[in-house]
C-alpha cells in the first residue's frame, strides 16, 4: 500500500466520529440521561472535531475533491498554522477528547470511533503526511502577444502587372489557383 | 417522461418495490410492538422505544438479506444467462448491482442508527426502573426475580455501581450489547473506507476494510442470542388490565399470580443464512477458479504504459465486452481487479489491456518489464467472465459505441469479434450498422487500436461492406502545432495521426449533430448506445438518448447502456 495518504481516511473516519459523537451527545441531553453533563460535552466536541475535519487536506499526488462549502473552514483551519497542519497533534487531540465519551453510554461509541480516528492520524503523522489547505488557484492570463503570429511585412509575391489586370476578354484565364483549397469538402 | 419510462421504469420499479417492503416491515413490526398485548408490561418501562428498537431491527434483518447477493458476481452471471429469454430490460438491471448494493448500505446504516438511539433509551430507562426512581409499578416489575427459566423482565440485573456506568457495564457484558457495539463499529468503519474518494484512490484500503463484514454477520448472527426483549407469557394467566394497578398484590391474589416473562426467539439467523451460504459459495467458485493453471501466450509492453497479456486457460469461454477479474499473488494475495477483455470469442486465447493506474498495476507492469524475453510470467488467478452491457451489442439493428481513452477497451473486443462474425458470414449477427467513436487525449495512446481498425479497415473495403461500420476519432487535447501540420498534410489520403483513412476529428464531438444523423440514417431502428467512459459523458448521452428517442414504437429508439468500473 505504498501510495496510500492515510490521512484522507483518517478524515473520513474523523469525521463520521464527530457526527456520532454529537447524536449521542444530544440523545443524552434530550433523554436527560443519567451523566447528561457528559452528554453535552460531547455535543461541543462533536461540533468541534466537525468544524476541524470538514476541510479536506490537499492531496501530496493527484487531484484533490474538495467537500462542498470548504472554503470558509479551510480558512479557519489554515488560521491555526503548525496546530492543524501537524498530524501528531491532531492524533493527540483526538485521542484527548475522546476520553470523556468513554463515561457514558450514548457517547461510548462516538469515543471509540475518535480514538480509531485518532490512531489512524498516528499513522499518517509517522509516514510523514501534513494537512495543506485547498486554496483556489489563481488565475494567471497569459501574456496575449505569444500567440499571435507576426503579420507579414511584405505582400506577398505576385505575377507582373500586365498579367495581374483583369482581361475582360478571357475571364477564365484571369483567375488563378489556390495552392490549398478555400472551400469546405 | 415517456423516454424516462423507456429508458429507467423498470429500475424505478424495482426500487419502490425495494422501498415498499421496507416500509411495510417496519410499519408492521413497530405495530406488533407497540400493541401487543404481551409487551404491554415491556411498555410500560419502555414506551414506544421499543417499537422504535424493533421496527428498524426488521428492516435490517431484510436488507442485511440483500446486500449479500448483489455483489455475488458468478451468480450474478448465470441469473443472466438464464434470463436470456426475458428481453434485454430485465438483463439490464442486473449491471445496476453495485448502485443497489450501495442503496442497500445507506438503508442498513440508516436503520443501525435509529435503532442505536431507540436501544440507548431503552437501556436508560431500564436502569432508571431497576434504580426504582419511576412509579411502583416499573419498580415492581423491574424486581421481578430471575426464577429458573430466566422469568424477569428487566434485563438489568445489577445495582450495586455507580449507576451512570451501569448502562455501559450492561452494554458490554450481554451478547445483544457486546455485539451491538463490535457490529455498529464494523459497520463504521465499512462505510468511512468506502467513501468514493477513498475508493477511487486507495482501492487496497477500501477492500481489506470491506472484509469486516465476516465480522459483522457473525456478530449479527448471535446478536439477540441474549433473548433480551422479552414478552410476558401466557402461563400464569395474569390479567394485566386488572392487575397493573395492584403490583403489591402480586401472588398474594388468585387473579394476579406472579407474571412471567420470556426473550423473543432469535430470528435473524433465518433471515441471513441462505445469503451467507451464497456468498460462500461464490467465495469457493472464485477460489477454484483461481486454481485452475493460467499460461501466458504473450506479453506485450505497449506504448504510454499499458501492458497487453495475452493468456490461454483451459475452458475459458467469454462473450464479446466482457471483463475477468485477475489476482497476482507475487503483487497481492487478496486483491483482485477487473479488466476488461480486448480479444474476440472467436480467438484462442483471451487479452487484457492493462493501463498503469496505481499501485497494483504498477508493480505488474514492473515485473513484466524485468522478465527475460519468452518467459512465463507470474503465477495469475483469473476469475470470471463476467457479462455486462457490451454482450448486448449485437442484438440492436444499429449500435452507437463510445470509447473514452482507455474506455474503448470493450469495443475492441466488440470490434475485433465484428470482422471474425464477418469472415464467417455469421447469422447470429443482427446488428447492420455501427457508429463507433473514440474519444481521446494523447495521439501516442491510439497505436495498439489503430492497428486494429486499419486490419478492419482492409477488410471491409475488400469485401466492399465500408458502410457497415462508421467510426469517427477525436482527440480532445490538441494545439497550434497539430493544427499545423494536418493543415500542411490535409490533402494526403490518410489520416496523419493515425495512418487511417478516416479523418481525425479535434474536440469533442457535437453529440447533438451525432445523434441527429444516427436518427436520420436509420429511422426506425432501436439505436444501443453502449459507453465506457466517464462519468460526465455518460450523463450527456444518457440526456441525448432520451432526447432523440421516440415513444413511437415505429420510429427510432436509443438505449443508452454504460460500463460501470
Amino acid at each position: 500500500m505504498g501510495k496510500i495518504e492515510w490521512a484522507m481516511w483518517a478524515n473520513e473516519q474523523a469525521l463520521a466520529s464527530g457526527l456520532i459523537l454529537l447524536t449521542g451527545g444530544i440523545v443524552g441531553v434530550a433523554g436527560q440521561f443519567r451523566g447528561w453533563q457528559f452528554a453535552a460535552y460531547a455535543v461541543a466536541a462533536g461540533v468541534f472535531v466537525c468544524l476541524l475535519e470538514y476541510p479536506r487536506s490537499k492531496r501530496s499526488k493527484g487531484t484533490s475533491v474538495e467537500r462542498t462549502g470548504q472554503y470558509c473552514f479551510t480558512v479557519c483551519v489554515k488560521a491555526f498554522g503548525p496546530l492543524t497542519r501537524n498530524y501528531y497533534v491532531r492524533a493527540f487531540l483526538h485521542a484527548a477528547i475522546c476520553v470523556p465519551g468513554g463515561f457514558m453510554l450514548a457517547t461510548v461509541l462516538g469515543c471509540v470511533c475518535l480514538g480509531i480516528a485518532s490512531l489512524i492520524y498516528l499513522v499518517a503523522a509517522i509516514r510523514g503526511e501534513h494537512w495543506e489547505p485547498i486554496l483556489p488557484r489563481k488565475e494567471v492570463r497569459k501574456p496575449v502577444t505569444e500567440s499571435i503570429k507576426n503579420p507579414p511585412q511584405n505582400p506577398p509575391p505576385r505575377p507582373p502587372a500586365e498579367m495581374r489586370r483583369k482581361r475582360v476578354d478571357d475571364l477564365e484565364g484571369a483567375a488563378y489557383d489556390n495552392p490549398i483549397s478555400v472551400t469546405d469538402d | 417522461m415517456g423516454n424516462w419510462i423507456i429508458n429507467n421504469g423498470l429500475t424505478a420499479f424495482i426500487l419502490v418495490v425495494w422501498m415498499a417492503i421496507n416500509i411495510f416491515l417496519f410499519v408492521w413490526f413497530y405495530f406488533f410492538y407497540d400493541l401487543g398485548d404481551q409487551f404491554f408490561y415491556t411498555r410500560h418501562l419502555l414506551g414506544s422505544a421499543l417499537a422504535w428498537a424493533r421496527a428498524p431491527a426488521a428492516v435490517l434483518n431484510f436488507n442485511c438479506l440483500l446486500i449479500l447477493l448483489p455483489v455475488c458476481r458468478n451468480l450474478l452471471s448465470l441469473f443472466r444467462g438464464s434470463l436470456m429469454c426475458c428481453g434485454r430490460s430485465v438483463r439490464k438491471q442486473l449491471d445496476k448491482n453495485l448502485s443497489f448494493h450501495k442503496l442497500v448500505a445507506y438503508m442498513i446504516g440508516l436503520m443501525t442508527a435509529v435503532h442505536m438511539i431507540a436501544h440507548l433509551l431503552n437501556v436508560e430507562w431500564y436502569n432508571n426502573s431497576r434504580q426504582g426512581i419511576y412509579d411502583e409499578l416499573s419498580t415492581a416489575l423491574s424486581n421481578l426475580e430471575d426464577g429458573e427459566n430466566t422469568t424477569y423482565l428487566n434485563p438489568i440485573r445489577i445495582t450495586n455501581l455507580d449507576p451512570q456506568q451501569i448502562p455501559t457495564y450492561f452494554v458490554f457484558t450481554t451478547i445483544a450489547g457486546l455485539t451491538g457495539v463490535i457490529i455498529t463499529l464494523a459497520l463504521i468503519l465499512i462505510i468511512t473506507s468506502s467513501m468514493e474518494v477513498i475508493r477511487r484512490s486507495y482501492f487496497e484500503v477500501f477492500w481489506y476494510t470491506h472484509h469486516l463484514f465476516i465480522i459483522f454477520f457473525a456478530g449479527l448472527v448471535f446478536h439477540g442470542a441474549g433473548r433480551i426483549v422479552r414478552s410476558q407469557q401466557s402461563e400464569p394467566p395474569h390479567n394485566f388490565t386488572f392487575c397493573k394497578d395492584r403490583p403489591a398484590d402480586w401472588g398474594r391474589i388468585p387473579e394476579c399470580p406472579i407474571p412471567k416473562f420470556a426473550g423473543g426467539f432469535p430470528q435473524t439467523w433465518m433471515w441471513v443464512i441462505g445469503p451467507m451460504v451464497l456468498y460462500v459459495c461464490e467465495r469457493l467458485l472464485r477460489f477454484i477458479r483461481y486454481m485452475q493453471a493460467v499460461t501466458y501466450r504473450r506479453i506485450v509492453m505497449r506504448p504510454s504504459k499499458v501492458l497487453e497479456l495475452q493468456l490461454v486457460k483451459n475452458g475459458f469461454k467469454m462473450e464479446v465486452g466482457q471483463y475477468v477479474f485477475l489476482n497476482c499473488p507475487a503483487i497481492s494475495q487478496l486483491e483482485w481487479h477487473p479488466f476488461t477483455m480486448t480479444s474476440a470469442p472467436e480467438e484462442d486465447f483471451f487479452s487484457v489491456h492493462i493501463r498503469s493506474a496505481g499501485d497494483w498495476t504498477d508493480k505488474l507492469i514492473e515485473i513484466m518489464q524485468n522478465l527475460p524475453e519468452g518467459a512465463q510470467g507470474p503465477k495469475m488467478g483469473v476469475d470470471g467472465p463476467f457479462g455486462t452491457a457490451s454482450e448486448d451489442v449485437f442484438d440492436y439493428e444499429v449500435s452507437m459505441l463510445v470509447g473514452a481513452g482507455i474506455g474503448v477497451t470493450p469495443f475492441a473486443s466488440i470490434l475485433k469479434s465484428i470482422w471474425y462474425k464477418f469472415k464467417d458470414s455469421n447469422p447470429k449477427l443482427r446488428t447492420r450498422k455501427i457508429y463507433f467513436y473514440w474519444l481521446c487525449r494523447e495521439t501516442h495512446a491510439f497505436e495498439w487500436f489503430a492497428d486494429l481498425l486499419q486490419v478492419l479497415e482492409k477488410e471491409m473495403e475488400e469485401r466492399g461492406m465500408g458502410d457497415f461500420l462508421t467510426y469517427k476519432l477525436y482527440l480532445t487535447r490538441w494545439d497550434q502545432s497539430h493544427a499545423d501540420h494536418v493543415m500542411v498534410h490535409s490533402d494526403q489520403d490518410k489520416d496523419v495521426i493515425t495512418g487511417l483513412k478516416q479523418k481525425t476529428y479535434y474536440g469533442r464531438p457535437a453529440w447533438d449533430k451525432e445523434f441527429e444523423q444516427v436518427r436520420k440514417e436509420n429511422p426506425t431502428s432501436v439505436v444501443g448506445t453502449f459507453l465506457c467512459g466517464p462519468e460526465a459523458l455518460a450523463k450527456v448521452l444518457a440526456k441525448k438518448c432520451a432526447k432523440y428517442s421516440d415513444v413511437d414504437p415505429r420510429k427510432t429508439k436509443f438505449y443508452f447502456n454504460k460500463e460501470n468500473f
